[in-house]
């Protein structure tokens, strides 16, 4: 009988914490994150990296557009200074992300190191799209933790799949990580600016390629890039939204319910 | 051998950009011409990754069933499919084109 209320206890908390609308989007946005693990494992493997180099990078470097640029330099032939190069220069935009989560969340001591670790598209997307502080901070975990365990489980599923595959060719891996790219490319081009810049960028390298070493196409895209961001005076935060949108499917119900509300009316 | 060094290279300088957003002085980066680079790069980058895996094999330019790839990857994402739907279009297209003969 002594043993009840503990007992009792952490379940109505564990009720608790799922009744949070940051909490159950940032569970929702993990299992679909995560499952897209699969597709960075099984590239990763067949692109040219070992099954415990792919194993390091989920871990460790933990940004999806980062992971993927890696590999997808490797497996075009490029060095491994031009795929660190490419990496990098994509994980820019998450010391921005960092620096709002920090405004937002304030996390001191250790927390404030794995914090950094988790700040990625999808868990900053969770996060900012609350307004109660209490829920910002919710968000932030539930997606940046449930993002991290499923996104390194996944990657392991997908990377052991990739080893048996073959000759990846046969099975069209190589259109998988040009889809890949597309995809995390396609939530960013909203309006007319970021659609010129990809055009530029694509054009660029498409010229820099019978000219230079594998891989380096892609850092004078980079280039291309930077000068048109020195220079030009539109939104600061352009290409900036996190790749996801953690609450479309939420607002979708939300417009139905207001649609329904003005049909009754 | 190398390319470990590369990557853990790559895994430390992704986690120095992360932690220094916790770090350096909020008006640093609030400075707007960061940010706006930070988000031009991020268009630039995934779009020229997009094209060299696409359409670049080595230092040669090719049109082989990757492009379908592209394409179908393009379909699949305006009618709004989810990112693993998108990359199984692609691979399904890729597959299916070199199966009919088109390398």
């Amino acid at each position: 009988m002594g043993v009840e209320p503990p007992a009792v206890r952490p379940g109505s908390e564990a009720v608790k914490l799922l009744d949070s609308p940051a909490v159950r989007v940032g569970l929702s946005i993990s299992i679909a994150t995560g499952l897209y693990g699969v597709s960075f494992g099984a590239l990763s493997v067949t692109s040219g990296l070992s099954f415990w180099q792919t194993m390091a990078l989920s871990p460790l470097l933990f940004s999806g557009g980062s992971q993927f640029a890696f590999i997808g330099v490797v497996a075009g032939g490029g060095s491994g200074i031009a795929a660190m190069s490419a990496a990098t220069l994509l994980g820019m935009r998450n010391g921005i992300y960092g620096m709002q989560l920090n405004a937002l969340l304030r996390p001191t001591g250790w927390r404030r190191y794995v914090s950094a670790q988790l700040t990625i598209d999808e868990s900053t997307a969770t996060s900012t799209g609350q307004s109660d502080p209490a829920e910002q901070r919710r968000g932030f975990w539930a997606a940046g933790i449930g993002i991290y365990v499923l996104w390194n489980f996944f990657t392991a599923v997908g990377a052991l799949a990739g080893s048996g595959l073959g000759d990846p060719k046969q099975w069209g891996l190589d259109g998988a990580a040009v889809a890949a790219f597309l995809a995390l490319l396609w939530p960013r081009l909203k309006g007319r600016e970021p659609v010129a810049i990809a055009v530029a960028c694509a054009v660029a390298t498409v010229i820099a390629v019978p000219f230079v070493p594998a891989g380096v196409p892609i850092l004078v895209a980079a280039v291309v890039a930077a000068v048109i961001g020195w220079f030009s005076h539109g939104r600061s935060d352009e290409g900036l939204e996190p790749d996801v949108d953690p609450y479309a499917e939420h607002d979708h119900h939300g417009a139905k319910r207001a649609a329904a509300a003005e049909g009754d009316s | 051998m190398s390319l470990w060094i590369w990557l853990l290279l790559a895994c430390a300088l992704a986690y120095a950009w992360k932690l220094m957003g916790y770090f350096v002085p909020a008006r640093l980066l609030e400075n707007p011409r960061m940010s706006r680079i930070a988000g031009t790069m991020t268009i630039g980058l995934l779009a020229s990754l997009t094209v060299v895996n696409a359409a670049a094999t080595g230092q040669s330019l090719a049109a082989d069933a990757r492009l379908g790839a592209l394409a179908a990857a393009a379909i699949a994402l305006a009618l709004r499919a989810p990112f693993l739907v998108v990359v199984l279009a692609g691979a399904g297209a890729a597959a299916l084109l070199r199966l009919a003969g088109w390398n």
